[in-house]
């Protein structure tokens, strides 16, 4: 913005970032803030230390009150009590803009982009060079683009629209626009959960790149791995609680997720030997042109089968055309040998098949609705119907027996599913198609965005209703999950199925290379 | 985290959406009766004569707001409900007439009983319904274009259908149902459709289906709901509705005309509205837009009883709408943030 904060950071990148040069020691401080709503302590005098020129991971389940610190840091909540220091110098921060000035950046999990607008424009937003009549300077502005994106080795188009990029690349314009302000503190909220693997890749150089520039950056992660590959320190808050940060060279998973859960976990993956019985999904040269081709694969009862690859690898097409979401061009569909014609997700869910689809806000929840009726959706068609009443009563029973079931955290069933947490909204989800009793339940990314505790029963329950005999099929993201959760492992790459790996032969090594080729 | 009580299948008392809309509109009408002694000098809501005019005048609207509600729900929006009140009137019309009137349009087809004409307009309104969902759900134009095509053309087939020559002399069979029940007749239909369609949309899959599909279209479908055959439906309903109000209104007054029903699509929206029904679809319920109808209604009647100037009264009904919209905007944004 101002030139002078330009040389600023020059220098800072010259000098290499010696946080010790500094006449403060830490970028960002959080002294004890306390910030309540009626009824609830979100935090609870919380603390938190940044130091300038390193990754600071912020680790705690959904509700534990990240976020909401992360909206005092960023000017949207103002703390009861406490203060935010910057630079060592107290401050007010009245809105997210003052937040913004000051040198705080913030990309938020959903990326804040306008979708018809280019880059350029997104970038520099309320901050256009004028040219001498006052109106936008379109050859200046993509100069400073390609100027912030050589610093940043990010290789877009400063004129292309927002809506034709892929995630992966609209994080990246939201990173370059966060750097653009100069600032000394960027907020990250979990900028790897809907990126590949390459993706991520990218982003940890971008990541290193703004480390060695001098920023404090603070990374909001639910990922283990990303946390002793990408962060310096962590800090780990419980229900509104600081409760410590640590070197994270000092410690392992476990400890991180004793202080994340205030217990132990005893297992990540409960996975179990169940007896597996007959094919019960049989698919057959499924081909929908252009996104993939030739996909077969047979699911057994009681036999959970994981699809693995890359985003973009065709691996949610494939659920989608089984579900009939998107049905395919050609290929065959059988249900316990019977050959079935799927047009239409009721066709699918008349056969028994149930679809936690990937994207909880986009097509999952009814954000308007209660607990109640998210739960119920998929049962109203004919179950629960009499003369084209719904019983209420039976319904409401057992609906409210499921999420006792899955620990859904609400006070009652009238809640709007808006004010969950990711963990209990996702759990919610779920209970509406075990209310269906499914045969076969595909699950997308069951565990993106959720935290520990509650990724720890999603997989328990998994493991028991393939205990129960339902035949399940996961896809996920996570290797780990997906190599402690399966039987067998499908792998995908550019709408091919490029290996089917048993239990014993599967691990991390082998996926990535089917998955990458 | 563990140490919660568990859920159960009582649930809390909770106050309705709809009980502070109630509030406004007995806060509207103690405001009118305090002005009418100090202005006028005479009490506005002890007048029987009153009242029912009041609530004659929102009969018709109300009928068609019930279904404009639903469109709403689905996150559509429906702005041919006036034309299609015109359109289905005035050809239904043309089967209602006595064989003594002087003008017959259809001179074969008089003294019919009056269950042929009101057939004839129900079917009209749903077949004007039928297109409009047909057009939103196959060719994914958005509603409100499908509507707006559908108040131009419904209007004009209006005017054509006579010359625009208007339409009189019904049989006193289908004059019932305008006048029946000692007048009140517009009253029992709207009543009657209102409670209909406030269990239909409460305790039937019909309408939580309308609610899914209007809270999240794609989360609608997956969880196996047939979305187009649901907004069409939806859409017929409304159309039919809108039908039924032209039957209602042409019968009480005895003449059908293409002009009639200008402006009821904005009068049952702003009802909706006013009734805490949100735009973006998936909330509100049919009992808010009924005391939404009524607002409109009193404020109407408050305003020619205080003897405002006209030209006023639209002013502040278009005020009062916005500030509906506001006041609902206003408290979703605080429950949201209560979490």
């Amino acid at each position: 913005m101002s030139s002078a904060s330009i040389s600023a950071m020059e220098e800072t990148s010259v000098n290499n970032a010696i946080p010790q040069s500094r006449p403060y020691e830490y970028a960002l401080e959080v002294v004890d803030v306390r910030k309540e709503f009626p009824g609830v302590v979100a935090l609870d005098n919380v603390q938190l230390k940044i130091r300038p020129g390193t990754v600071h991971a912020l680790m705690g389940e959904n509700g534990a009150g990240k976020s909401t610190l992360m909206k005092v840091i960023a000017g949207i909540y103002h703390p009861d009590r406490g203060e935010v220091r910057l630079r060592g110098e107290p401050v007010t921060l009245a809105t997210p803009l003052a937040a913004q000035e000051a040198g705080i950046a913030m990309i938020h999990q959903e990326l804040l982009l306008m979708d018809y607008m280019t880059v350029a424009e997104n970038i520099w937003i309320r901050r256009e060079p004028k040219n001498a009549f006052g109106l936008v300077d379109h050859a200046e502005m993509r100069r400073m683009t390609v100027e912030l994106f050589d610093r940043l080795n990010i290789n877009l188009d400063p004129d292309v629209e927002i809506s034709e990029l892929s995630v992966a690349n609209r994080q990246m314009v939201e990173i370059a626009k966060a750097v653009s302000f100069n600032s000394d503190v960027l907020i990250m909220d979990e900028p790897t959960s809907a990126i590949t693997e390459t993706e991520v890749a990218h982003l940890f150089e971008i990541i290193r790149d703004l480390r060695l520039q001098g920023i404090g950056i603070v990374y909001i992660t639910h990922k283990m791995n990303e946390l002793f590959e990408i962060a310096d320190e962590f800090s780990v808050f419980r229900d509104g609680q600081y409760i410590g940060t640590h070197l994270s060279s000092e410690v392992n998973r476990d400890d991180i997720i004793r202080m994340m859960v205030g217990r132990d976990i005893s297992q990540m993956f409960p996975k179990e030997e169940v007896e597996i019985g007959d094919v019960v999904l049989s698919v057959k040269n499924l081909t929908r042109e252009g996104v993939f081709r030739d996909v077969s694969f047979d699911v057994r009862a009681g036999e959970i089968l994981g699809l693995a690859g890359l985003v973009g690898s065709g691996r949610s097409d494939v659920a989608e055309a089984v579900f009939g979401v998107k049905t395919a061009d050609s290929g065959t569909i059988e249900i316990n040998g019977e050959r079935v014609d799927i047009r239409e997700p009721h066709d699918a869910i008349a056969h028994g098949m149930a679809f936690l689809t990937e994207d909880r806000k986009e097509t999952g929840c009814f954000l308007p609705l209660d607990i109640q009726e998210n739960v119920q959706s998929a049962v109203i068609h004919d179950a629960f119907v009499k003369n084209g009443f719904v019983q209420e009563q039976a319904l409401v029973e057992q609906s409210v027996d499921i999420c006792n079931k899955l620990r859904v955290k609400t006070p009652d069933m009238h809640e709007c599913i808006e004010n969950l947490s990711g963990g209990n909204q996702q759990k919610v989800l779920i209970g509406r198609w075990l209310l269906t009793n499914p045969k076969i339940l595909i699950l997308d990314e069951p565990t993106r965005g959720i935290d520990v505790g509650a990724k720890a029963e999603i997989h328990g329950l998994i493991t028991q209703l393939a205990h129960d005999g339902v035949a399940v099929i996961m896809i996920s993201s996570e290797l780990p999950e997906v190599l402690g959760m399966s039987d067998r492992v499908l792998v995908m790459h550019e709408g091919h199925v490029t290996g089917i790996l048993d239990r014993d032969e599967a691990d991390q090594v082998k996926i990535m290379d089917l998955a990458a080729q | 985290m563990d140490a919660k009580t568990p859920l159960s299948a009582a649930t809390k008392k909770r106050l309705p959406p709809e009980f502070s809309i109630l509030l406004v509109l007995v806060g509207i009408a103690c405001l009118f009766e305090v002005l009418g002694w100090f202005l006028v000098g005479q009490s506005f809501l002890a007048n029987m004569s009153r009242l029912q005019i009041i609530i004659l005048q929102v009969s018709v609207i109300g009928i068609i707001a019930v279904g404009v509600t639903q469109v709403i729900i689905t996150g559509g929006i429906d702005l041919s409900s006036g034309s299609v009140v015109a359109m289905s009137g005035m050809i239904a019309a043309t089967f209602a007439q006595d064989a003594n009137w002087p003008k017959i349009i259809h001179p074969s087809l008089v003294d019919l009983p009056f269950i042929v004409p009101l057939f004839v307009g129900l079917a009209v309104g749903a077949a004007a319904g039928f297109v409009n969902g047909w057009l939103i759900t196959k060719t994914k134009i958005p509603p409100f274009i499908a509507t707006l095509g559908m108040m131009v053309s419904a209007r004009g087939i209006a005017r054509w259908y006579t010359d625009g020559s208007p339409v009189s002399g019904f049989t006193e069979s289908f004059a019932m149902i305008g006048n029946g029940m000692g007048r009140w007749m517009p009253v029992v239909v709207f009543l009657i459709v209102a409670l209909v369609f406030h269990i239909v949309m409460r305790y039937t899959r019909f309408g939580k289906f309308t609610y899914a599909i209007g809270a999240n279209p794609q989360a609608a479908r997956v969880s196996g709901i047939n979305i187009d055959a649901h907004l069409i439906k939806v859409y017929m309903i409304a159309g039919l509705l809108a039908g039924l109000a032209a039957m209602v209104a042409i019968a009480r007054i005895k003449t059908a005309q293409a002009g009639m029903g200008m402006m009821y699509e904005l009068d049952a929206i702003a009802a909706a509205v006013i009734g805490g029904v949100s735009l973006s679809g998936g909330r509100g319920r049919i009992t808010g837009t009924v005391i939404g109808a009524l607002i409109l209604g009193v404020m109407l009647s408050g305003f020619t009883f205080l003897r405002v100037d006209a030209y006023y009264q639209d002013i502040i009904k278009g005020a009062i709408i916005v500030a509906a919209v506001v006041v609902d905007m206003h408290r979703q944004n605080k429950r949201k943030k209560a979490s």
